[in-house]
């Protein structure tokens, strides 16, 4: 309503005020007649639960679109209003859906790839004393430097700036992943081993199915760990080296001093990551259902 | 009825049917740890011989080495001098016809009971072809209703069954239990003493138990043996030759429980 019918500032134009007034009465309007239809879904009591927030996010956005469209209290081109974010998601949706796309495999490659390893190398610590004794100091030694120290030597060592920036994502999961599976593996109770001995299991049956299912929990919280690392090196390296993805949209952004398209380069990540996240979570959830009071997302 | 003498005469168990177990000899076994660098003597020539499906029960103070002998029958450590063998095969490691049933359950948290029960005959790849085994296992203990829970969810008495149902689907010819009942409350000790009669009953294995209870030593086992202070010696062995099932008023149990107690030192307070 607000939207609609206060007029924008003089000398802007703003061309998706009406859309964005639409698509906020659309959304309004559907959740006013759900909640008047008193629909018995289940989903129902799911959206009373968030309805506070919704209120409040409305609230918010009300507040940005007058203090920016409305008013102009905020300095222009650094602050657009939400319906300056529509109009880039709408206009440079190709650009934006290409850097989420390029984003999206980068991380995906050196993620998988450090944690496969990560994981490997801590179990492989944790089981043999020769692996240990050999990686210990290796780990303690290069595990604190920030893998975005790597950063200028990586794109010089490496043939193409991608590969390079797969490695540094990979050393910035495979650390944490590597120090908590070892820790995961070393603190399995003695007790397993020796049930599962007297049972007639021999080596790999004890690696398979007691040491990696009891050290789960704490390669979960090393996957955790490596993912929120992960982030920060992706995004470091595509502004400083990659010429795709959305950290090189947002510097790109930047030397335009388009601020919309950077607000919206922001928010998009923020989703993408908070989602991975979230599917971690659930992953988690499923492979270690059998634990008690788990945290939640 | 009663000897102390060290040398046993083995009498073959009258009260269970099938005798499926195997005969047990344990020959002059003294055993060392290093701590900190000192040898320390936990077991000084120890012998002893089950016959098959016998149950005997080892007593002595805590700390005196008691479960370090189990572990050396199940094969998980070896003796400094002497010899074990079941069934005329010497112990050289841990195997299946040996099984240990600790005083913690050690239920793999991340594994159905079904599962837990059944680690056994996968690890040994015979799964596939037993799977009915550990379904009739699951209702000898009375938990083929719990198949599909996970251990959090039981009691202290149900995961103990859990953890012998695990170790009987393997058929062993011997069963170690280290103070299995230890941590459970009073009643649900006393209910799994007669439930794990009636299992060695039904099922015909020869038993070997360390417990801290004298009572419970003498409930269930034919034979008592008595351990000295680290290093262990076996200084007293007590036979109770009563049939099964007992019954816990009996005058003589309270006889055997007095002079046992004389051998532990205790006699004062009896």
């Amino acid at each position: 309503m607000l939207t609609v019918f206060w007029p924008d500032q003089p000398a802007t134009d703003w061309e998706y005020t009406g859309y964005l007034a639409a698509a906020f009465g659309a959304f309004g309007g559907l959740l006013a007649i759900a909640t008047l239809a008193q629909l018995r879904f289940d989903a129902l009591s799911r959206l009373q639960r968030v309805a506070p927030w919704m209120l409040a996010l409305a609230f918010l956005l009300g507040l940005w679109e007058t203090i920016t469209a409305k008013l102009g209290v905020l300095p222009m081109p650094f602050f657009p209003p939400p319906q300056a974010l529509l109009e880039v998601v709408v206009d440079d949706w190709v650009r934006l859906a290409e850097g989420v796309l390029a984003s999206l495999r980068l991380l995906a490659g050196g993620y998988f790839l450090g944690a496969a390893l990560g994981f490997t190398v801590g179990v492989a610590m944790g089981w043999s004393h020769a692996v240990g004794y050999w990686m210990h100091p290796i780990l303690r030694l290069v595990g604190p430097l920030p893998a975005t120290a790597w950063l200028p030597l990586a794109f010089f060592a490496f043939p193409s700036s991608h590969s390079a920036s797969t490695f540094l994502i990979a050393l910035a999961t495979g650390f944490p992943v590597t120090v908590l599976t070892w820790s995961g593996v070393a603190s399995v109770n003695r007790a397993y081993y020796d049930v599962a001995r007297t049972l007639g299991a021999n080596q790999s049956f004890l690696i398979l199915k007691v040491t990696i299912p009891a050290a789960m929990p704490h390669v979960f919280v090393g996957l955790f760990m490596g993912l929120g690392n992960s982030f920060a090196v992706l995004v470091i390296a595509e502004m400083l080296g990659v010429k795709s993805g959305l950290g090189w949209y947002l510097q790109w952004a930047q030397g335009w001093a388009a601020y919309a398209n950077m607000y919206a380069a922001l928010l998009i990540m923020a989703l993408i990551f908070s989602g991975l996240i979230t599917l971690l979570f659930h992953l988690r959830d499923r492979l270690l259902a059998w634990q008690k009071g788990l945290v939640r997302w | 009825m009663v000897t102390h003498s060290a040398v046993s005469k083995n009498t073959p168990p009258a009260d269970i049917s099938p005798v499926r177990g195997a005969a047990l000899s344990i020959r002059e076994v003294s055993h060392t740890f290093e701590l900190e660098g000192r040898p320390l003597a936990v077991l000084e020539r120890v012998s002893l011989s089950l016959a098959p499906g016998e149950f005997v029960a080892i007593l002595g103070p805590s700390g005196c080495g008691k479960s370090t002998l189990l572990r050396l029958v199940a094969g998980l450590d070896f003796p400094s001098v002497g010899s074990l063998s079941l069934a005329g095969q010497p112990i050289d490691g841990p195997d299946a016809s040996r099984i240990i049933v600790f005083q913690d359950p050690t239920l793999y948290p991340w594994r159905t009971v079904w599962s837990n029960v059944a680690l056994g005959l996968e690890a040994r790849g015979l799964l596939a072809s037993h799977r009915e085994r550990v379904n009739d296992v699951l209702r000898l203990v009375g938990l083929a209703g719990f198949a599909t829970a996970y251990p959090r969810q039981l009691s202290g008495g149900m995961s103990q069954r859990a953890a012998l149902a695990r170790a009987l689907v393997n058929d062993p010819k011997l069963l170690i239990l280290d103070e299995p009942l230890g941590q459970l409350d009073s009643l649900t000790r006393i209910a799994m003493q007669e439930e794990l009669v009636s299992l060695w009953q039904r099922t015909g294995f020869t038993a070997l138990l360390v417990t801290h209870d004298v009572e419970e030593a003498i409930f269930l086992a034919s034979r008592v043996i008595v351990l000295s202070e680290r290093p262990a010696r076996i200084t007293a062995e007590v036979v109770n030759a009563q049939k099964y099932p007992r019954h816990r008023g009996d005058p003589q149990l309270a006889e055997l429980r007095r002079q046992i107690m004389g051998h532990l030192g205790l006699a004062t307070s009896w």
